[in-house]
């Protein structure tokens, strides 16, 4: 990537703003707070049809439309419509761009602000504090409040949006009638951990990064934001789904034999993950990612919880879909299944089930059938229940 | 058999009458723990019939997920390896059915359920029967009938009993037995109950409610 790549342009979001801010568990305060966020189907008049969708780690509030700067469709779309496991019908579905992202909610790329809540014409950069999975949380639990919903029928996510929905639970167990944290963990793993330090390597390598004051110069560390997203999405495959996608196949035309030549040659899949970085850095801001991946790491819900996994569920009336995918080596299910004997000893109420799939950590994005009929059959229990 | 390459581990299920005769024994309300739940036909009647807070343990997979679709809160896993993540007292009453022959280790499986229930219902197999014990005797081979239908070396069926053994290990391990019944092969109570010698003779199934002694 020779030439340099400018920030992606700044877009109208919809948003609910907090001028008295948030305190975040680092101890500092932000003020004013924004929620950038996109709502389907209707609200009922009871409020009780309400189900809150928690983005991954570079997912957006456009969960079931048109993302505006890419023109791609919803990240979730397959799950979410009329008739579909979350019903527009039937649910008034929520999704809220997770505090420090770069859709439009409070984050690095935001003006910054002083304590009295002042815009200070820069943005926040690296000087945005260092946040938790609980402040995404408490966050959303604002936005949820501001729409006049006191108890939510359900929080669903994957990966990222299973570490909040866990986190939601835990920490509004009245405000959450269901749960459904879907290939996540209770914790983010070392290795996962490492696999995020490399990526946020990448970015403090690149020239472009200036420290993380990039913007100043109208420029984003594009090199290292590209490669930390190529590393990354490697471990959302799995090798099966490589090997079915590219297996070692040469990009074009090459050498019409397809035998190696030693002189130019370029793997499908290096020009794939190529592509995948370039047009990440088109739509993702660098100290987001930086911040986003930090709040990831320091996830540990036990460890909030002196330790005791279940001690952050007991008592609890939450109900629980647990899900995981067979070949998700990124959050295996020995991980959920973590969470579910944690549930099992607070006595929740909970049904678990892995999936066998061979595309990895990206299965709870894509056509899983099993896994549809079973999160829908979920939520649709739950809302009979509740007389939805 | 028709499929003989993946041998299930537990008998297969639908809504059986001795899951008729267990819902029976259940209290309106109960929290209960079905362990070997299959697609959930007794959490769903037991939910719509009974207002219970019914919950189930399988350990086939497109099974739990079959159960999960309906709506109802069945987890995949299985007695020997899961049942020592509950608290004690959970529920009030848990529920092995036609599963304890083909655990790991039964003794250990009752001793958790009575751990995490306040009572437990246990329905197996009994391998006392007199057409079992004729087979054996008359042609010095493993029986082969309707209930006991696989040939030894692909049985998920490890540990096999008889009703008289049963009431022997709830002797040793101090367990009440609150009531307990035999039925015949059409599923009909029978008429033995005052006998655990006649019962083992010709009962096909047994199903035994106890509690903690």
């Amino acid at each position: 990537m020779s030439a340099h790549i400018a920030p992606f342009p700044q877009v109208d979001h919809q948003r609910a703003v907090f001028p008295e801010g948030l305190a975040l568990d680092c101890g500092i305060s932000i003020a004013p707070l924004a929620v950038a966020y996109r709502t389907y189907g209707r609200l009922n008049a009871a409020g009780s049809n309400a189900v809150l969708v928690c983005h991954a780690l570079t997912g957006d509030q456009y969960v079931a439309e048109t993302q505006p700067l890419t023109g791609k469709p919803g990240w979730w779309g397959t799950i979410i419509g009329p008739g579909k496991p979350l019903d527009t019908d039937r649910y008034f579905l929520i999704c809220a761009n997770v505090l420090g992202g770069c859709m439009g909610s409070t984050g690095p790329r935001e003006e910054m602000t002083d304590a009295e809540g002042r815009g200070l014409g820069r943005p926040w950069g690296t000087d945005f504090p260092n946040i938790t999975i609980r402040d995404m949380v408490r966050a959303q639990k604002r936005l949820v409040e501001h729409l006049g919903i006191e108890r939510l029928l359900a929080v669903v996510g994957g990966s990222m949006g299973g570490m909040q929905a866990l986190e939601w639970a835990a920490t509004y167990p009245d405000a959450v009638y269901a749960a459904a944290p879907i290939a996540t963990a209770p914790h983010h793993s070392a290795q996962n951990i490492a696999f995020h330090e490399v990526g946020r390597a990448a970015i403090h390598a690149d020239p472009d990064w200036k420290g993380g004051r990039y913007w100043e110069e109208g420029r984003v560390p594009a090199q290292g934001l590209s490669v930390a997203r190529m590393v990354a999405h490697i471990t959302y495959l799995s090798e099966q789904a490589l090997g079915r996608k590219f297996g070692r196949r040469l990009r074009g035309d090459t050498n019409p034999l397809g035998a190696l030549t030693f002189l130019e040659d370029v793997f499908e899949v290096e020009s794939y993950l190529r592509h995948q970085g370039s047009t990440f850095v088109r739509r993702f801001d660098a100290n987001s990612y930086l911040t986003i991946t930090r709040a990831m790491d320091y996830f540990d819900l036990a460890a909030e919880h002196g330790g005791d996994l279940s001690a952050a569920f007991r008592g609890t009336r939450t109900r629980f879909f647990v899900a995981s995918f067979s070949s998700d080596w990124l959050f295996p299910t020995a991980e959920s299944r973590a969470i579910v004997r944690a549930l099992n000893a607070a006595a929740a109420n909970v049904s678990f089930v892995e999936i066998t799939s061979d595309k990895g950590h990206d299965a709870f994005l894509l056509d899983e059938p099993d896994f549809h009929r079973a999160l829908g059959g979920f939520l649709a229990g739950c809302a009979d229940r509740l007389g939805v | 058999m028709p499929d003989t390459h993946h041998p299930v581990r537990y008998v297969a299920k639908n809504m059986r009458l001795d899951l008729r005769l267990i819902a029976e024994m259940i209290p309106r309300g109960a929290t209960v723990l079905d362990i070997g739940c299959g697609d959930g036909a007794l959490l769903a009647h037991l939910t719509a019939e009974k207002g219970a807070d019914a919950r189930g343990i399988e350990i086939d997979m497109a099974q739990a997920t079959q159960a999960v679709a309906n709506g109802l809160a069945v987890i995949q896993g299985d007695a020997d390896h899961d049942l020592v993540f509950y608290p004690d007292g959970a529920f009030d009453t848990v529920v092995l059915s036609r599963t304890l022959q083909a655990v790991e280790r039964p003794r250990e499986v009752l001793r958790q359920m009575l751990r995490i229930g306040r009572h437990a219902i246990v329905s197996f197999p009994n391998f006392g029967h007199w057409l079992l014990r004729w087979q054996l005797v008359s042609t010095g081979r493993m029986p082969m009938t309707e209930t006991w239908h696989r040939p030894w070396h692909e049985t998920p069926n490890i540990h096999p009993c008889t009703i008289r053994d049963f009431f022997d290990l709830c002797a040793l391990d101090g367990y009440v037995v609150e009531r307990w019944l035999a039925v015949d092969d059409q599923g009909l109570k029978a008429p033995w109950t005052r006998s655990p010698w006649l019962a083992n003779l010709f009962g096909e199934q047994a199903l035994f409610l106890l509690r903690r002694g």
